[in-house]
């Protein structure tokens, strides 16, 4: 019983990693209605770039919130230069330059930082929490601030009028246009938020998994597979699927022989493949229903 | 009385086929025009060229803009309501909502709650309705939401695509009492677009009848429902 404990609060720990990633991904659905490949890599840039601005002498925070702005201000600008030619091609082009994005940004982050495993500070400290040491101060902190995040894009969607514009263009363009909402700033606005949203995501993981070009590879797959888990809808659900992910990670890990340490991503692709065929919609997701 | 809206040789098409053919048509400030014709004659492809939905070519002007080299959301700024074929509901956000949202592109955000009191006064039961999903209405409210929306811009003209279609008669004749108080309390021009052929010239001043993308009969709204070929082939009589 108590291995089990054990491993179920190991597993919110690493599963707060996974929500997070999970909310960036739901809010670049949200705004553009499709899953962004490259979001990981966005996310890895972003740390980069923070790391780049420690290492040139700013403190941690300065840091933090100059990435924060730096990510929005590229996102917004991937949007204007890449997508916006875009808008009206088949959704197979977008993947293509989802896919070019990722292989680009990879290459540009190895090309400038070069692929060497780097340490990234936290501002949490390492402490073990509560005398155990299965939860560290760091990932109670990414809690926190995962949970803070999503209160505050709620509170933001529901009650600015931005948001209410924002929501309006992704659910139904056409009609707003004719109330005068500018679509294509909106789904703009959606990238950058996107965009700014993983760049905290990176930043809080890299203190785990260390800052490398390749860190969000894995991690944008458990990602996923929390968004799919929660419903891609629903940025409440894709964090509690974030969190439901890194637990079953962990339980299978330890109980299912087989599965060990190894085969633990199949799991996430088990996880993805198996909502969408029993319940495509996730778990706190809406089912649409589209006349044909 | 001037024109506030004067379009000269309107074509406008899907694709590469066109369906209208150098229309011509004007809405004086204030006044209502009828847009009448049968099924496929170019009425909504009327109205969605007006608000640059679709591609079109000739002059459009409304009051000294030129429309024809608008983006939709500019034309929606300059005060043109459209009220669209199939009411355009936010079917996921709430009446409330859907409401605010019909006033996003103003910025005299204090009158906008004052309005709102407004429109509720003409649609009571959006009133009672402000919190739930949109989604859920009747088509009736619908409509009235989608006209609704349409006020709160506070528009210099609404253009209202079918607002009849698919409702009771009951429905339809509460709803054509409520535009006509609209257009008694407000100063706001309409264009409308209607199978109903009575109840829209009821409604209107002037009136025009569309055959295969080309206006062919035009005149005031009495005169019309008084005219052979309009009675026999719209008015059933």
């Amino acid at each position: 019983m108590e291995l089990f404990l054990q491993q179920v609060v190991a597993g919110v720990a690493t599963g707060s990693i996974y929500a997070c990633m999970a909310l960036a991904i739901v809010m670049i659905y949200q705004a553009i209605d499709h899953l962004n490949f490259a979001q990981g890599e966005m996310a890895m840039i972003s740390t980069f770039i923070a790391w780049q601005l420690m290492a040139w002498g700013l403190p941690y925070w300065a840091a933090f919130i100059a990435t924060i702005g730096l990510s929005f201000m590229g996102g917004l600008a991937i949007e204007r230069i890449v997508f916006k030619p875009l808008h009206n091609a088949p959704v197979l082009s977008h993947v293509v330059v989802f896919i070019a994005l990722f292989t680009v940004l990879n290459s540009t982050a190895g090309f400038i930082w070069d692929f060497s495993i780097k340490p990234f500070p936290t501002p949490f400290g390492t402490r073990p929490l509560f005398g155990s040491s299965l939860v560290g101060s760091h990932q109670a902190g990414m809690i926190a601030v995962t949970l803070a995040l999503l209160v505050a894009l709620y509170l933001f969607f529901r009650h600015t009028r931005i948001g209410l514009a924002m929501r309006a263009a992704a659910e139904n363009p056409t009609s707003a246009r004719l109330v005068g909402i500018r679509v294509g700033w909106m789904a703009a606005l959606g990238w950058g938020m996107a965009s700014a949203v993983g760049a905290i995501a990176g930043m809080l993981i890299a203190p785990v998994v260390f800052l490398e070009p390749n860190m969000m590879l894995g991690i944008l797959l458990y990602g996923f597979a929390g968004a799919v888990l929660g419903g891609l809808t629903s940025p409440g659900g894709a964090v509690l699927g974030g969190f439901l992910v890194g637990i079953l990670e962990n339980l299978a890990g330890t109980y299912i022989p087989v599965i060990g340490g190894e085969l633990k991503l199949p799991l996430a692709l088990l996880v993805i493949v198996s909502v969408l065929v029993l319940k495509p919609g996730g778990l706190f997701g809406r089912t649409t229903v589209q006349r044909v | 009385m001037t024109a506030l809206l004067q379009i000269k040789g309107l074509g406008a098409g899907y694709g590469r086929a066109d369906v209208l053919h150098a229309a011509d048509l004007a809405v004086a400030e204030g006044g209502v025009t009828a847009l009448l014709g049968a099924n496929g004659a170019g009425k909504t492809t009327t109205l969605r060229a007006i608000c640059g939905l679709i591609r079109r070519s000739g002059s459009i002007r409304f009051g000294g803009a030129a429309l024809e080299e608008l983006s939709t959301e500019d034309i929606a700024r300059l005060g043109i309501a459209h009220v669209p074929e199939g009411r355009g509901t936010f079917q996921r956000m709430t009446v409330a909502e859907n409401l605010n949202l019909g006033a996003m592109s103003r910025r005299d955000t204090g009158q906008i709650k004052a309005d709102m009191t407004k429109v509720y006064d003409y649609f009571p039961i959006l009133e009672e309705r402000r919190a739930q999903v949109a989604g859920l209405l009747s088509g009736g409210e619908q409509q009235m939401l989608a006209i609704g929306r349409a006020l709160m811009l506070r528009p210099r003209l609404i253009l209202l695509d079918e607002p009849s279609f698919g409702l009771a008669p009951l429905v339809v004749r509460n709803l054509f009492a409520i535009l006509t108080r609209v257009r008694r309390e407000e100063n706001v021009a309409m264009l409308i677009v209607e199978q109903n052929a009575a109840l829209a010239l009821a409604l209107a001043d002037v009136a025009y009848l569309l055959e295969t993308g080309r206006v062919v009969l035009s005149g005031a709204a009495g005169a019309f429902a008084q005219n052979e070929r309009v009675r026999s082939a719209y008015l059933g009589a």
